[in-house]
Protein backbone atom coordinates (compact mmCIF):
# COMPACT_ATOMS: atom_id res chain seq x y z
CA UNK A 1 0.00 0.00 0.00
CA UNK A 2 1.33 3.45 -0.94
CA UNK A 3 0.72 5.99 1.79
CA UNK A 4 1.37 9.63 1.01
CA UNK A 5 1.68 12.14 3.85
CA UNK A 6 1.34 15.80 2.96
CA UNK A 7 2.87 18.07 5.60
CA UNK A 8 5.92 17.63 7.81
CA UNK A 9 4.52 19.28 10.93
CA UNK A 10 3.29 17.61 14.10
CA UNK A 11 0.39 15.68 12.62
CA UNK A 12 2.17 14.34 9.55
CA UNK A 13 5.41 13.48 11.32
CA UNK A 14 3.82 11.73 14.30
CA UNK A 15 1.50 9.81 11.97
CA UNK A 16 4.29 8.67 9.65
CA UNK A 17 6.56 7.57 12.49
CA UNK A 18 3.85 5.77 14.44
CA UNK A 19 2.73 3.96 11.31
CA UNK A 20 6.24 2.95 10.34
CA UNK A 21 6.86 1.58 13.84
CA UNK A 22 3.70 -0.50 13.61
CA UNK A 23 4.60 -1.96 10.21
CA UNK A 24 8.29 -2.94 10.36
CA UNK A 25 7.82 -6.10 8.31
CA UNK A 26 5.64 -4.40 5.71
CA UNK A 27 8.08 -1.52 5.39
CA UNK A 28 11.05 -3.87 5.05
CA UNK A 29 9.44 -6.00 2.36
CA UNK A 30 8.00 -3.03 0.48
CA UNK A 31 4.40 -4.10 1.04
CA UNK A 32 3.88 -0.63 2.54
CA UNK A 33 5.56 2.51 1.33
CA UNK A 34 5.33 5.77 3.27
CA UNK A 35 6.25 8.96 1.42
CA UNK A 36 6.18 12.41 3.00
CA UNK A 37 6.05 15.67 1.08
CA UNK A 38 6.70 18.95 2.84
CA UNK A 39 7.30 22.57 1.91
CA UNK A 40 10.07 22.79 4.53
CA UNK A 41 13.22 20.79 5.21
CA UNK A 42 12.92 21.77 8.86
CA UNK A 43 10.51 20.72 11.59
CA UNK A 44 9.60 23.56 13.90
CA UNK A 45 8.40 23.25 17.51
CA UNK A 46 5.88 26.09 17.28
CA UNK A 47 4.90 26.25 20.99
CA UNK A 48 8.45 27.50 21.59
CA UNK A 49 7.75 30.84 19.94
CA UNK A 50 6.09 32.04 23.16
CA UNK A 51 9.45 31.67 24.87
CA UNK A 52 11.26 33.46 22.01
CA UNK A 53 8.85 36.37 22.48
CA UNK A 54 9.88 36.52 26.15
CA UNK A 55 13.60 36.23 25.42
CA UNK A 56 13.79 32.75 26.93
CA UNK A 57 14.64 30.88 23.74
CA UNK A 58 16.06 31.57 20.31
CA UNK A 59 14.51 30.29 17.08
CA UNK A 60 17.38 27.94 16.27
CA UNK A 61 16.58 25.94 19.42
CA UNK A 62 13.15 25.12 18.04
CA UNK A 63 14.07 23.43 14.77
CA UNK A 64 15.41 20.06 13.65
CA UNK A 65 16.03 18.71 10.18
CA UNK A 66 12.83 16.90 9.23
CA UNK A 67 14.71 13.97 7.71
CA UNK A 68 16.48 13.36 11.03
CA UNK A 69 13.15 12.78 12.79
CA UNK A 70 11.74 10.16 10.43
CA UNK A 71 11.88 6.40 10.84
CA UNK A 72 14.20 4.65 8.39
CA UNK A 73 12.29 3.68 5.29
CA UNK A 74 10.08 6.76 5.16
CA UNK A 75 10.78 8.56 1.91
CA UNK A 76 10.94 12.34 2.40
CA UNK A 77 10.94 15.10 -0.20
CA UNK A 78 10.91 18.86 0.14
CA UNK A 79 8.50 19.39 -2.74
CA UNK A 80 5.30 21.28 -1.95
CA UNK A 81 2.10 19.96 -3.43
CA UNK A 82 0.42 22.29 -5.89
CA UNK A 83 -2.42 20.16 -7.21
CA UNK A 84 -4.56 17.55 -5.47
CA UNK A 85 -6.25 15.08 -7.84
CA UNK A 86 -8.24 13.06 -5.34
CA UNK A 87 -10.42 11.39 -7.97
CA UNK A 88 -7.30 9.96 -9.61
CA UNK A 89 -5.37 9.32 -6.38
CA UNK A 90 -2.37 11.49 -7.12
CA UNK A 91 -0.86 14.87 -6.36
CA UNK A 92 1.35 17.08 -8.48
CA UNK A 93 4.18 18.99 -6.88
CA UNK A 94 6.10 22.17 -7.51
CA UNK A 95 8.88 20.16 -9.17
CA UNK A 96 6.35 18.81 -11.66
CA UNK A 97 6.64 15.34 -10.16
CA UNK A 98 3.46 13.34 -9.67
CA UNK A 99 3.01 11.10 -6.61
CA UNK A 100 0.40 8.40 -6.68
CA UNK A 101 -1.08 6.90 -3.55
CA UNK A 102 -3.53 4.37 -2.18
CA UNK A 103 -4.14 6.50 0.90
CA UNK A 104 -3.29 10.15 1.49
CA UNK A 105 -2.96 11.97 4.80
CA UNK A 106 -3.27 15.74 4.59
CA UNK A 107 -1.78 17.61 7.54
CA UNK A 108 -0.75 20.97 6.19
CA UNK A 109 -1.44 23.06 9.26
CA UNK A 110 -2.52 26.67 9.50
CA UNK A 111 -1.01 30.15 9.15
CA UNK A 112 -1.58 33.52 10.80
CA UNK A 113 -3.29 36.02 8.51
CA UNK A 114 -3.14 39.43 10.25
CA UNK A 115 -3.54 41.06 6.84
CA UNK A 116 -7.21 40.04 6.84
CA UNK A 117 -7.94 42.66 9.51
CA UNK A 118 -7.36 46.19 8.15
CA UNK A 119 -4.49 47.86 9.96
CA UNK A 120 -3.57 44.87 12.11
CA UNK A 121 -0.38 43.71 10.37
CA UNK A 122 1.39 47.01 10.53
CA UNK A 123 0.16 48.13 13.94
CA UNK A 124 0.50 45.06 16.13
CA UNK A 125 2.92 42.39 17.25
CA UNK A 126 2.34 38.64 17.53
CA UNK A 127 4.41 35.53 18.12
CA UNK A 128 3.25 33.10 15.46
CA UNK A 129 6.45 32.99 13.40
CA UNK A 130 10.12 33.05 14.42
CA UNK A 131 10.68 36.53 13.01
CA UNK A 132 7.50 37.87 14.60
CA UNK A 133 8.41 36.35 17.97
CA UNK A 134 11.85 38.00 17.85
CA UNK A 135 10.26 41.31 16.92
CA UNK A 136 7.83 40.80 19.82
CA UNK A 137 10.74 40.42 22.25
CA UNK A 138 12.47 43.53 20.91
CA UNK A 139 9.33 45.67 21.07
CA UNK A 140 8.39 44.47 24.55
CA UNK A 141 11.95 45.12 25.70
CA UNK A 142 11.78 48.68 24.32
CA UNK A 143 8.35 49.39 25.83
CA UNK A 144 8.54 52.18 28.38
CA UNK A 145 5.06 52.08 29.85
CA UNK A 146 1.47 52.69 28.80
CA UNK A 147 -1.40 50.47 27.80
CA UNK A 148 -0.79 47.03 26.34
CA UNK A 149 -3.91 45.75 24.62
CA UNK A 150 -4.39 42.09 23.71
CA UNK A 151 -6.77 41.46 20.80
CA UNK A 152 -7.86 38.01 19.62
CA UNK A 153 -8.96 36.99 16.12
CA UNK A 154 -10.87 33.90 15.07
CA UNK A 155 -10.06 31.21 14.37
CA UNK A 156 -6.55 30.83 15.73
CA UNK A 157 -4.21 28.02 16.64
CA UNK A 158 -2.93 27.47 20.16
CA UNK A 159 -6.08 28.41 22.10
CA UNK A 160 -4.18 29.10 25.31
CA UNK A 161 -1.97 31.79 23.80
CA UNK A 162 -4.24 34.74 24.66
CA UNK A 163 -3.91 33.91 28.36
CA UNK A 164 -0.31 32.72 28.21
CA UNK A 165 0.99 35.77 26.40
CA UNK A 166 -0.83 38.05 28.84
CA UNK A 167 0.52 36.32 31.94
CA UNK A 168 4.00 36.12 30.41
CA UNK A 169 4.03 39.80 29.49
CA UNK A 170 2.85 40.72 33.00
CA UNK A 171 5.85 38.94 34.52
CA UNK A 172 8.20 40.37 31.88
CA UNK A 173 7.07 43.94 32.54
CA UNK A 174 7.17 43.34 36.29
CA UNK A 175 10.76 42.14 36.03
CA UNK A 176 11.61 45.27 34.08
CA UNK A 177 10.23 47.36 36.94
CA UNK A 178 7.53 48.91 34.78
CA UNK A 179 4.40 47.36 36.26
CA UNK A 180 3.28 50.59 37.91
CA UNK A 181 3.61 52.39 34.55
CA UNK A 182 1.78 49.71 32.54
CA UNK A 183 -1.86 48.87 32.10
CA UNK A 184 -2.82 45.49 30.64
CA UNK A 185 -6.13 45.43 28.75
CA UNK A 186 -7.26 42.01 27.56
CA UNK A 187 -10.06 41.58 25.05
CA UNK A 188 -11.75 38.33 24.01
CA UNK A 189 -14.35 37.46 21.37
CA UNK A 190 -17.00 35.80 23.56
CA UNK A 191 -18.67 36.62 26.86
CA UNK A 192 -15.85 35.35 29.11
CA UNK A 193 -12.06 35.52 29.10
CA UNK A 194 -11.54 32.12 27.48
CA UNK A 195 -13.41 29.65 25.29
CA UNK A 196 -13.16 26.93 27.95
CA UNK A 197 -15.61 27.83 30.70
CA UNK A 198 -13.59 26.32 33.53
CA UNK A 199 -10.39 27.94 32.30
CA UNK A 200 -12.21 31.29 32.16
CA UNK A 201 -13.48 30.74 35.72
CA UNK A 202 -9.88 30.30 36.86
CA UNK A 203 -8.37 33.07 34.71
CA UNK A 204 -10.77 35.95 35.41
CA UNK A 205 -10.02 36.09 39.16
CA UNK A 206 -6.32 35.86 38.29
CA UNK A 207 -6.73 38.87 36.05
CA UNK A 208 -8.54 40.68 38.87
CA UNK A 209 -5.78 39.82 41.33
CA UNK A 210 -3.10 41.01 38.95
CA UNK A 211 -4.92 44.18 37.97
CA UNK A 212 -5.40 43.10 34.36
CA UNK A 213 -8.49 44.75 32.92
CA UNK A 214 -10.61 42.86 30.45
CA UNK A 215 -13.40 43.39 27.97
CA UNK A 216 -15.36 40.49 26.54
CA UNK A 217 -17.52 40.26 23.42
CA UNK A 218 -14.74 42.03 21.51
CA UNK A 219 -14.12 40.82 17.95
CA UNK A 220 -11.58 43.02 16.24
CA UNK A 221 -12.79 44.64 13.05
CA UNK A 222 -9.96 47.00 12.17
CA UNK A 223 -7.03 48.87 13.66
CA UNK A 224 -6.82 52.65 13.37
CA UNK A 225 -3.07 53.07 13.49
CA UNK A 226 -3.22 56.85 13.25
CA UNK A 227 -5.25 57.12 16.44
CA UNK A 228 -3.79 53.96 18.01
CA UNK A 229 -7.13 52.28 18.56
CA UNK A 230 -8.50 48.81 17.83
CA UNK A 231 -12.16 48.77 16.83
CA UNK A 232 -14.57 45.90 17.32
CA UNK A 233 -17.51 44.45 15.43
CA UNK A 234 -19.52 45.16 18.56
CA UNK A 235 -18.94 48.91 18.19
CA UNK A 236 -16.24 49.39 20.82
CA UNK A 237 -12.90 51.19 20.40
CA UNK A 238 -9.92 50.55 22.66
CA UNK A 239 -6.86 52.79 22.57
CA UNK A 240 -3.45 51.19 22.92
CA UNK A 241 0.21 52.05 23.27
CA UNK A 242 1.27 48.53 22.31
CA UNK A 243 -1.13 46.22 20.48
CA UNK A 244 -0.57 42.49 20.91
CA UNK A 245 -2.52 40.37 18.46
CA UNK A 246 -3.57 36.77 18.27
CA UNK A 247 -4.26 37.06 14.54
CA UNK A 248 -7.03 35.20 12.76
CA UNK A 249 -5.72 32.15 10.94
CA UNK A 250 -6.40 30.28 7.72
CA UNK A 251 -5.40 26.90 6.39
CA UNK A 252 -2.81 26.71 3.64
CA UNK A 253 -3.56 28.44 0.36
CA UNK A 254 -3.03 25.22 -1.61
CA UNK A 255 -5.98 23.63 0.19
CA UNK A 256 -8.33 26.44 -0.77
CA UNK A 257 -6.95 26.79 -4.29
CA UNK A 258 -7.68 23.11 -4.91
CA UNK A 259 -11.23 23.46 -3.66
CA UNK A 260 -10.68 21.16 -0.69
CA UNK A 261 -11.96 23.52 1.97
CA UNK A 262 -13.15 27.05 2.58
CA UNK A 263 -10.35 29.21 4.03
CA UNK A 264 -8.13 26.13 3.86
CA UNK A 265 -10.10 24.02 6.38
CA UNK A 266 -10.98 20.57 5.04
CA UNK A 267 -14.39 19.14 6.08
CA UNK A 268 -13.43 16.15 8.23
CA UNK A 269 -15.34 13.53 10.21
CA UNK A 270 -14.65 14.23 13.87
CA UNK A 271 -14.15 10.58 14.85
CA UNK A 272 -12.88 8.71 11.80
CA UNK A 273 -10.76 11.68 10.62
CA UNK A 274 -11.73 10.93 7.03
CA UNK A 275 -12.35 13.82 4.69
CA UNK A 276 -16.07 14.32 4.17
CA UNK A 277 -17.43 13.82 0.68
CA UNK A 278 -17.16 11.39 -2.17
CA UNK A 279 -13.36 11.08 -2.17
CA UNK A 280 -12.93 10.77 1.57
CA UNK A 281 -12.64 7.00 1.69
CA UNK A 282 -8.87 7.12 1.24
CA UNK A 283 -8.21 10.65 2.53
CA UNK A 284 -7.37 11.34 6.16
CA UNK A 285 -6.98 14.86 7.54
CA UNK A 286 -5.08 15.73 10.69
CA UNK A 287 -4.37 18.72 12.88
CA UNK A 288 -5.21 22.35 12.11
CA UNK A 289 -6.17 21.49 8.54
CA UNK A 290 -9.50 19.96 9.58
CA UNK A 291 -12.70 21.91 10.06
CA UNK A 292 -13.54 19.90 13.17
CA UNK A 293 -14.85 22.21 15.95
CA UNK A 294 -11.92 21.41 18.19
CA UNK A 295 -8.83 23.24 19.42
CA UNK A 296 -6.25 23.95 16.74
CA UNK A 297 -3.46 22.74 18.98
CA UNK A 298 -0.36 20.59 18.75
CA UNK A 299 -1.83 18.01 21.06
CA UNK A 300 -4.91 17.69 18.85
CA UNK A 301 -2.68 16.86 15.90
CA UNK A 302 -0.67 14.49 18.10
CA UNK A 303 -3.61 12.45 19.37
CA UNK A 304 -5.35 12.44 15.98
CA UNK A 305 -2.15 11.20 14.36
CA UNK A 306 -1.81 8.33 16.85
CA UNK A 307 -5.39 7.18 16.20
CA UNK A 308 -4.98 7.52 12.45
CA UNK A 309 -1.72 5.55 12.45
CA UNK A 310 -3.23 2.81 14.58
CA UNK A 311 -6.19 2.58 12.21
CA UNK A 312 -4.14 2.53 9.02
CA UNK A 313 -1.88 -0.16 10.45
CA UNK A 314 -4.94 -2.18 11.44
CA UNK A 315 -6.43 -1.69 8.00
CA UNK A 316 -3.29 -3.15 6.47
CA UNK A 317 -2.92 -6.00 8.94
CA UNK A 318 -6.53 -7.03 9.68
CA UNK A 319 -8.59 -5.19 7.09
CA UNK A 320 -10.39 -2.63 9.24
CA UNK A 321 -9.81 0.33 11.56
CA UNK A 322 -9.91 -0.31 15.31
CA UNK A 323 -10.78 2.93 17.06
CA UNK A 324 -12.11 6.42 16.79
CA UNK A 325 -10.66 9.77 17.79
CA UNK A 326 -12.53 10.90 20.90
CA UNK A 327 -11.61 14.60 20.77
CA UNK A 328 -8.70 14.30 23.20
CA UNK A 329 -6.76 17.53 23.71
CA UNK A 330 -4.13 18.39 26.31
CA UNK A 331 -2.89 21.96 26.56
CA UNK A 332 -0.44 23.39 29.02
CA UNK A 333 -1.29 26.90 30.21
CA UNK A 334 1.76 28.90 31.21
CA UNK A 335 0.52 31.33 33.89
CA UNK A 336 3.69 33.42 33.99
CA UNK A 337 7.41 32.80 33.95
CA UNK A 338 7.48 30.06 36.59
CA UNK A 339 4.07 28.47 37.04
CA UNK A 340 1.64 26.62 34.84
CA UNK A 341 -1.47 24.50 34.77
CA UNK A 342 -3.11 22.44 32.03
CA UNK A 343 -6.44 21.67 30.40
CA UNK A 344 -7.22 18.08 29.42
CA UNK A 345 -10.53 17.29 27.74
CA UNK A 346 -12.32 15.43 24.97
CA UNK A 347 -15.68 15.56 23.19
CA UNK A 348 -17.51 14.29 26.30
CA UNK A 349 -15.57 15.70 29.23
CA UNK A 350 -14.69 19.37 29.77
CA UNK A 351 -11.39 20.32 31.45
CA UNK A 352 -11.03 20.90 35.20
CA UNK A 353 -7.85 22.96 35.47
CA UNK A 354 -6.09 23.17 38.81
CA UNK A 355 -4.24 26.14 40.27
CA UNK A 356 -0.89 26.76 38.52
CA UNK A 357 2.22 25.31 40.09
CA UNK A 358 5.96 25.44 39.60
CA UNK A 359 5.94 21.68 39.11
CA UNK A 360 3.66 21.84 36.05
CA UNK A 361 5.77 24.67 34.64
CA UNK A 362 8.88 22.53 35.13
CA UNK A 363 7.12 19.67 33.37
CA UNK A 364 6.25 21.99 30.46
CA UNK A 365 9.85 23.15 30.21
CA UNK A 366 10.95 19.50 30.18
CA UNK A 367 8.32 18.66 27.56
CA UNK A 368 9.64 21.46 25.33
CA UNK A 369 12.71 19.21 24.97
CA UNK A 370 10.88 15.88 25.14
CA UNK A 371 8.67 16.95 22.23
CA UNK A 372 11.30 15.63 19.81
CA UNK A 373 10.61 12.14 21.14
CA UNK A 374 6.90 12.71 20.45
CA UNK A 375 7.71 13.81 16.91
CA UNK A 376 9.67 10.58 16.43
CA UNK A 377 6.71 8.51 17.56
CA UNK A 378 8.32 7.47 20.85
CA UNK A 379 6.42 9.49 23.46
CA UNK B 1 -30.04 34.37 -3.01
CA UNK B 2 -29.13 33.39 0.57
CA UNK B 3 -27.50 30.12 1.42
CA UNK B 4 -27.76 28.12 4.60
CA UNK B 5 -24.91 26.44 6.38
CA UNK B 6 -25.03 24.08 9.33
CA UNK B 7 -22.26 24.22 11.91
CA UNK B 8 -22.20 21.14 14.09
CA UNK B 9 -20.56 22.24 17.35
CA UNK B 10 -21.98 19.45 19.48
CA UNK B 11 -19.42 18.29 22.03
CA UNK B 12 -17.19 21.27 21.29
CA UNK B 13 -15.63 22.77 24.42
CA UNK B 14 -12.80 24.61 22.68
CA UNK B 15 -13.18 26.76 20.74
CA UNK B 16 -16.83 26.18 21.55
CA UNK B 17 -20.13 26.86 19.79
CA UNK B 18 -20.16 30.64 19.84
CA UNK B 19 -16.59 30.93 18.58
CA UNK B 20 -17.37 28.41 15.83
CA UNK B 21 -20.39 30.53 14.90
CA UNK B 22 -18.30 33.72 14.81
CA UNK B 23 -15.59 32.05 12.66
CA UNK B 24 -18.19 30.76 10.21
CA UNK B 25 -20.09 34.05 10.04
CA UNK B 26 -16.89 35.65 8.74
CA UNK B 27 -17.00 33.31 5.73
CA UNK B 28 -20.66 34.01 4.94
CA UNK B 29 -22.33 36.59 2.74
CA UNK B 30 -24.89 39.09 4.02
CA UNK B 31 -28.27 37.42 4.03
CA UNK B 32 -26.90 33.92 4.54
CA UNK B 33 -28.36 31.81 7.32
CA UNK B 34 -26.38 29.71 9.78
CA UNK B 35 -27.82 26.91 11.90
CA UNK B 36 -25.66 26.11 14.92
CA UNK B 37 -25.98 22.74 16.61
CA UNK B 38 -24.84 22.80 20.21
CA UNK B 39 -25.01 20.57 23.27
CA UNK B 40 -23.93 23.48 25.47
CA UNK B 41 -26.95 24.99 27.24
CA UNK B 42 -25.07 28.29 27.55
CA UNK B 43 -25.23 28.72 23.78
CA UNK B 44 -28.95 29.43 23.99
CA UNK B 45 -28.05 32.59 25.92
CA UNK B 46 -24.64 33.69 24.70
CA UNK B 47 -25.33 33.37 20.98
CA UNK B 48 -28.39 35.66 21.06
CA UNK B 49 -26.44 38.11 23.23
CA UNK B 50 -23.61 38.34 20.69
CA UNK B 51 -25.96 38.43 17.70
CA UNK B 52 -27.76 41.40 19.24
CA UNK B 53 -24.51 43.24 20.04
CA UNK B 54 -23.22 42.94 16.50
CA UNK B 55 -26.51 43.57 14.72
CA UNK B 56 -27.28 40.25 13.07
CA UNK B 57 -30.70 38.60 13.32
CA UNK B 58 -31.79 35.78 15.60
CA UNK B 59 -34.22 33.67 13.60
CA UNK B 60 -35.08 31.07 16.22
CA UNK B 61 -33.76 28.72 18.90
CA UNK B 62 -35.13 25.29 19.74
CA UNK B 63 -34.01 22.19 21.56
CA UNK B 64 -34.66 18.77 20.03
CA UNK B 65 -35.58 15.52 21.78
CA UNK B 66 -31.90 14.56 22.16
CA UNK B 67 -31.14 17.83 23.92
CA UNK B 68 -29.32 19.47 21.02
CA UNK B 69 -29.89 23.19 20.58
CA UNK B 70 -30.62 24.35 17.04
CA UNK B 71 -29.87 28.06 16.82
CA UNK B 72 -30.56 29.83 13.55
CA UNK B 73 -29.14 33.27 12.76
CA UNK B 74 -28.92 35.50 9.70
CA UNK B 75 -25.91 37.62 8.79
CA UNK B 76 -26.97 41.23 8.32
CA UNK B 77 -23.69 43.01 7.69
Amino acid sequence: MKILVIGGGMGGTIFANHLARRLPHEMKTGKTQITMLSANHQHIYQPGWLYVAMGRATPDELVREQASLLEPGIEFHVDPVEEFHLAENHVKCKSGKVYEYDLIVISTGSRPTPETIPGLRENSIHCYTADDALNFFRQLSAFKGGRIVITVGLPHKCPMIPLEITFAMHDFIKDRGLLDKTEFYYTYPIGRVHSLENVAKWAAPEFDRMGIRYETFFNMKEVDGKNAAVLSEEGAAVKYDLLVAVPPHKGQEVIEKNGLGENGWIPTHRNSLHMEGEYGKNVLVLGDTTNIPISKAGSTAHYEAEVAAENVAALIKIGCPVREYDGKVFCFIEAGKDRATYASFNYQTPPQPKAPTGAVHAFKMAYNQLYWATARGLL
Amino acid sequence: MSTQRVVDARGSFCPGPLMELISNMKMMAVGDVLELLSTDAGSAADVPEWIKKVGHTMINTEQDAEGTWHIRVRKEK
